[in-house]
């Protein structure tokens, strides 16, 4: 399988809350778009290393969000924990481009290519 | 007519510039210098005059300059260089194949080589009247010479546009005597040059000198029959005005090149030697696109003149490669300055400088030991050492202590705190609120022996008011009495700030903070956005301190506060309606069990506080979960909230054989008082109809129990992994002493208790017999208490499933995002 991204647009970053995140449903997972306090745009996989929390209802500080289930917290830019834990919130790549923001997505989350 | 013909003209070659301003007389200087006799030079300027600096506008308008003082250069300069000027006259058209450039007044001039310098245009918002008399841009002398006409009646004065252009014009007009009102789209004023603290200091600064900022304003109209006479706000709010300026941002000017072919994009496309896609044709300035980079500064543009003066003087170049910009704003006694990328996070560090008693903030973002961007308020005198520190791309690893402190300190000394204390004169201040001096304290830490802070208050009065100051006076302590000190332990909220809970609540009133960043600039946050541990409390607090005034900040509250509802392991949700003291009915039943099959929801239980728990709700059906409980006249239970949550009862002396008093209509009384209300952690409470209690109340926040003559009441109760049975507060007779002592033991409890504290070990701490003292003893405090709960409940009791369900309420939280378009 190739590693090119589809890009998809998914409207405007300001439809985002600022300190706050909104979800994306692909055809294999959902994805969580958050927006800092600056304004910049970043995307995670909607799935705590932990135990799977949902990572858009966290709390949105900096560049980091704390996950609402154990309170664990990990880095926007680069997914990783931040303190004593362990572990890596997958990171999904995104843009903004002239306000809209543009998620990265692999085929199989695109549902370009299905499985078989 | 002075038309010099070109055969005239000698064998140089011909320059035309369109564009008399500061790329294309700086480009046509740079040049003179390299190659005083290549080029027979020509220039067209729009406006009526010389070149002058444009920067020095604000300035002019503020009248701390007059036009000669800002002329760059004089007409001599003109005809001493043989430069043929033609003012007033702008270009219309440019004709690539004759290679001749056409002016307004119909003068056509060949050219061999050609330089765009025509700047940018001010933005105009197309809202409706935006071409009455009295809307003016800020971008030349012509809108300098309108707004003084206008200043010179006085009147107020609308400034569209909170960045760095619409401050300085917002500062020149107040100074001038107009009443402004500066409207801002954002959330803080100059979003883009700085962080929401800055922003802050800023705007307080701006509010002092008189000038009203308004921020999350979006224009909907500029009203007026000829001549202005008001903005209007799309939230409906009308602002008067005589003047209104619009200064909402620049767009490159690219209309000549675009209309004669050359390649425009969001400016006129330009490669390192500023040569566009017409090798005979140059472009520097504002009007440029290099890089796919647009600037609105003039330092990138004197880069770009030298560059090209490079170029065209064929002296070997390196071309311009991009600028790194730093930016100030020019109101005389306001000093910021920021540069590079401040956004900060992630594998950047940040510095977070702030000192209160002077209004100095300053953050630098790290990243890999180099500075990656800083913004700094009140003291910029560092400024240009952080710039070239990152435009170097130096490391400064071995400075990062005390880079806050700025280049004299980096320069001379140790980099120890205590160093810094010791090194001030002893005439130095130390608490601006009692005026003491660092000698005075020295002198009674040594004299008196003295070894904590308390003591150092109680002897000085340095630190006993505000606060502040305490970590300077326990530097002071621990350099004067060297290794002999031990500093007190508080236990700071988080690692964002040094204050504990308690003086954090003080503070916010004591200073009279009504906001999340004002409270994190005066309290000296040593981060610039907090943390999930710091920001929940901060909400509480200033809701607490504020009722009904501060607005309750959303994203620093847990996600079951913010959608009313309790996240579950899954993802999934529980949705618990009120049931006001356990009692329900049919009616209410049938829509809960309706509610269940519609939505599917897999579990339902009844919980420990007697009420109905429906599990495992999808969150986009939340909002639609609870249209259907409301329609049924059903309201949120809070069971999710740091507020109250049930009030449990037993059957009572409607039915018990046992019961002595009627404890399911006190419980439905005292929920329906308490209901909405925040506090600092979950509380609880229940009725009992006779000591028998059937209701559990020995182990609540706040228990009732029926007695023969009376009813007992009890406190601190917590049921969780400690248990805890209640204290007995006191015996009251009526039932509307029971309310009253019920009102005013929480609000106690919710101005004393630090956020996460529950009434158990609350009580604990500070004792029964303070509570006591408040609720009980002191009767005249009590109802002052009750009164302030009664007040702060009428903002409180809302539901907030009914406006999310019809209003729309954070809608964004219930909908997902949707792919609209894939590549
Ligand atoms: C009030 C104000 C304050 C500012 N403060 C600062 C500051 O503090 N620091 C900073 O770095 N920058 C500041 N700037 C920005 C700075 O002035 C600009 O970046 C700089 O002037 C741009 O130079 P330029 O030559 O590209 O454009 P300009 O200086 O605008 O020159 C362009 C000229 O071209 C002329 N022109 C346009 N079309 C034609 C045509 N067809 N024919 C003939 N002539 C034409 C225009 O009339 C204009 O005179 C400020 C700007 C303003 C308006
Ligand atoms: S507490 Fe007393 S009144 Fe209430 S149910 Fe029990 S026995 Fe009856
Ligand atoms: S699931 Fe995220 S911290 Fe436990």
């Amino acid at each position: 399988m190739s590693n090119t991204l589809t890009w998809v647009e998914v409207g405007p970053a300001a439809n985002i809350p600022q300190q706050g995140a909104r979800t994306l449903q692909t055809e294999t997972d959902r994805i969580a778009i958050f927006r800092t306090l600056d304004d910049q745009i970043f995307a995670l996989l909607d799935r705590c290393p932990h135990k799977q929390g949902p990572l858009a209802q966290g709390i949105v500080h900096g560049h980091f969000v704390t996950c609402p289930l154990h309170n664990m917290v990990f880095s926007l830019e680069t997914g990783e924990t931040q303190g004593p834990d362990d572990g890596c919130a997958a990171k999904v790549e995104c843009q903004v481009i002239d306000g809209i923001v543009r998620v990265g997505l692999t085929e199989l989350q695109a549902g370009l290519r299905h499985a078989g | 007519m002075n038309h010099v013909t070109a055969a005239l003209r000698t064998a140089k070659a011909r320059l035309v510039v369109i564009g008399n301003g500061m790329a294309g007389m700086r480009t046509v200087e740079e040049i003179l210098n390299r190659a005083p006799d290549k080029y027979d030079i020509t220039v067209f300027g729009a406006e009526p005059r010389v070149n002058y600096n444009r920067i020095m506008l604000s300035p002019l308008l503020s009248g701390e300059k007059d036009f000669d003082e800002i002329v760059i250069n004089s007409p001599e300069w003109y005809t001493e260089n043989n430069i043929h000027l033609y003012s007033g006259d702008p270009v219309i058209k440019i004709d690539r194949d004759r290679k001749v450039v056409i002016s307004k007044s119909g003068t056509e001039t060949e050219y061999d080589q050609l330089l765009l310098a025509t700047g940018s245009d001010p933005i105009i918002i197309p809202v409706p009247g935006h071409k009455l008399d009295g809307v003016v841009t800020f971008r030349d002398v012509d809108d300098v010479d309108t707004m003084l006409g206008a200043a010179a009646k006085g009147g107020p004065a609308v400034v569209i546009g909170g960045g760095l252009l619409g401050l300085e014009a917002a500062v020149g007009l107040q100074s001038r005597g107009m009443d402004v009102t500066v409207l801002h789209l954002a959330g803080h004023v100059m979003e883009r040059q700085l962080d929401p603290s800055a922003g802050y200091l800023l705007a307080q600064e701006l509010e002092r000198r008189g000038i009203t900022v308004i921020t999350e304003a979006d224009t909907a109209e500029i009203v007026g029959s000829e001549h202005v006479t008001g903005v209007r706000l799309k939230d409906g709010r009308m602002i008067p005005a005589d003047l209104v300026v619009m200064a909402v941002g620049i767009r490159p000017n690219g209309r000549l090149a675009a209309d004669a072919g050359v390649a425009v994009e969001r400016g006129i496309v330009v490669d390192d030697v500023m040569t566009t896609s017409d090798p005979a044709i140059f472009a520097v300035g504002e009007c440029v696109q290099h890089r796919g980079q647009c600037y609105g500064l003039v330092a990138p543009l004197f880069e770009m003149a030298k560059s090209l003066a490079d170029h065209m003087a064929e002296i070997e170049t390196d071309g311009y490669t991009g600028s790194v910009t730093s930016t100030k704003l020019k109101v005389t006694g306001v000093d910021v300055f920021s540069a590079g990328d401040f956004s900060g996070g992630g594998e950047t560090e940040e510095i977070v400088f702030r000192d209160a008693g002077r209004g100095v903030y300053k953050r630098i973002v790290l990243e890999d030991g180099k500075i990656k961007g800083a913004v700094l308020y009140g003291d910029t005198s560092d400024g240009g050492w952080y710039f070239q520190l990152m435009k170097d791309g130096e490391d400064v690893t071995e400075l990062r202590d005390t880079l806050a402190f700025g280049q004299a300190f980096a320069a001379g000394s140790s980099g120890n705190p205590l160093d810094a204390v010791a090194a001030l004169p002893d005439d130095a201040e130390i608490c601006g609120c009692n005026g003491v001096c660092k000698g005075s304290i020295v002198a009674a830490i040594s004299e008196k022996s003295l070894t904590t802070l308390d003591e150092v208050k109680g002897h000085t009065k340095a630190s006993a008011s505000c606060g502040s100051c305490s970590g300077l006076v326990e530097n002071l302590l621990a350099a004067t009495l060297g290794g002999d000190y031990q500093a007190a332990t508080v236990k700071p909220i988080c690692t964002c700030t040094d204050h504990d809970h308690d003086s954090v609540r003080r503070l916010i009133i004591a200073k009279n903070l009504k906001s999340m960043p004002a409270v994190m600039q005066e309290l000296e946050w040593k981060s610039s956005d907090g943390c999930h541990v710091c920001r929940p409390a901060l909400n509480y607090y200033l809701l607490a301190a504020w009722p009904g005034e501060y607005v309750d900040h959303g994203a620093s509250r847990f996600i079951n506060e913010r959608v009313h509802a309790n996240i579950q392991k899954d993802g999934t949700y529980s949705v618990i309606p009120r049931m006001w003291g356990g009692l329900t009915n049919p009616r209410e039943l049938r829509a809960i069990a309706d509610v269940a099959d519609k939505f599917e929801i897999p579990t339902v239980k009844v919980t420990g506080g007697q009420r109905i728990d429906l599990l495992g709700v999808k969150k986009e059906d939340l909002p639609a979960v609870w249209a259907d409980l409301n329609a049924a006249g059903m309201v949120s239970g809070h069971a999710y909230g740091k507020s109250l949550r049930t009030v449990k009862s037993c059957v009572g002396q409607e039915w018990c054989r046992f019961g002595t008093q009627m404890s399911m209509g006190m419980a439905v009384e005292l929920e329906k008082m308490t209901w909405g209300s925040w506090m600092p952690h979950k509380f609880k409470m229940a009725v009992s109809g006779c000591p028998r209690n059937c209701a559990e109340a020995t182990i609540k926040d706040f228990g009732v129990v029926a007695t023969d003559g009376g009813w007992d009441l009890h406190v601190g109760g917590n049921g969780g992994i400690h248990v805890r049975a209640t204290d007995l507060l006191c015996k009251v007779t009526s039932d509307d002493e029971v309310k009253e002592y019920c009102g005013a033991f929480i609000q106690l409890y919710r101005e004393e208790a630090r956020y996460l504290e529950r009434t158990a070990p609350w009580i604990e701490r500070v004792g029964l017999k303070h509570v006591q003292e408040r609720v009980v003893d002191d009767e005249a405090n009590r109802k002052a208490l009750f009164e302030r709960f009664m007040i702060s409940q009428k903002t409180a009791q809302i539901d907030p499933w009914a406006e999310r369900a019809s209003e729309g309420v954070d809608a964004h939280e219930f909908t997902p995002l949707s792919m609209v378009a894939a590549e």
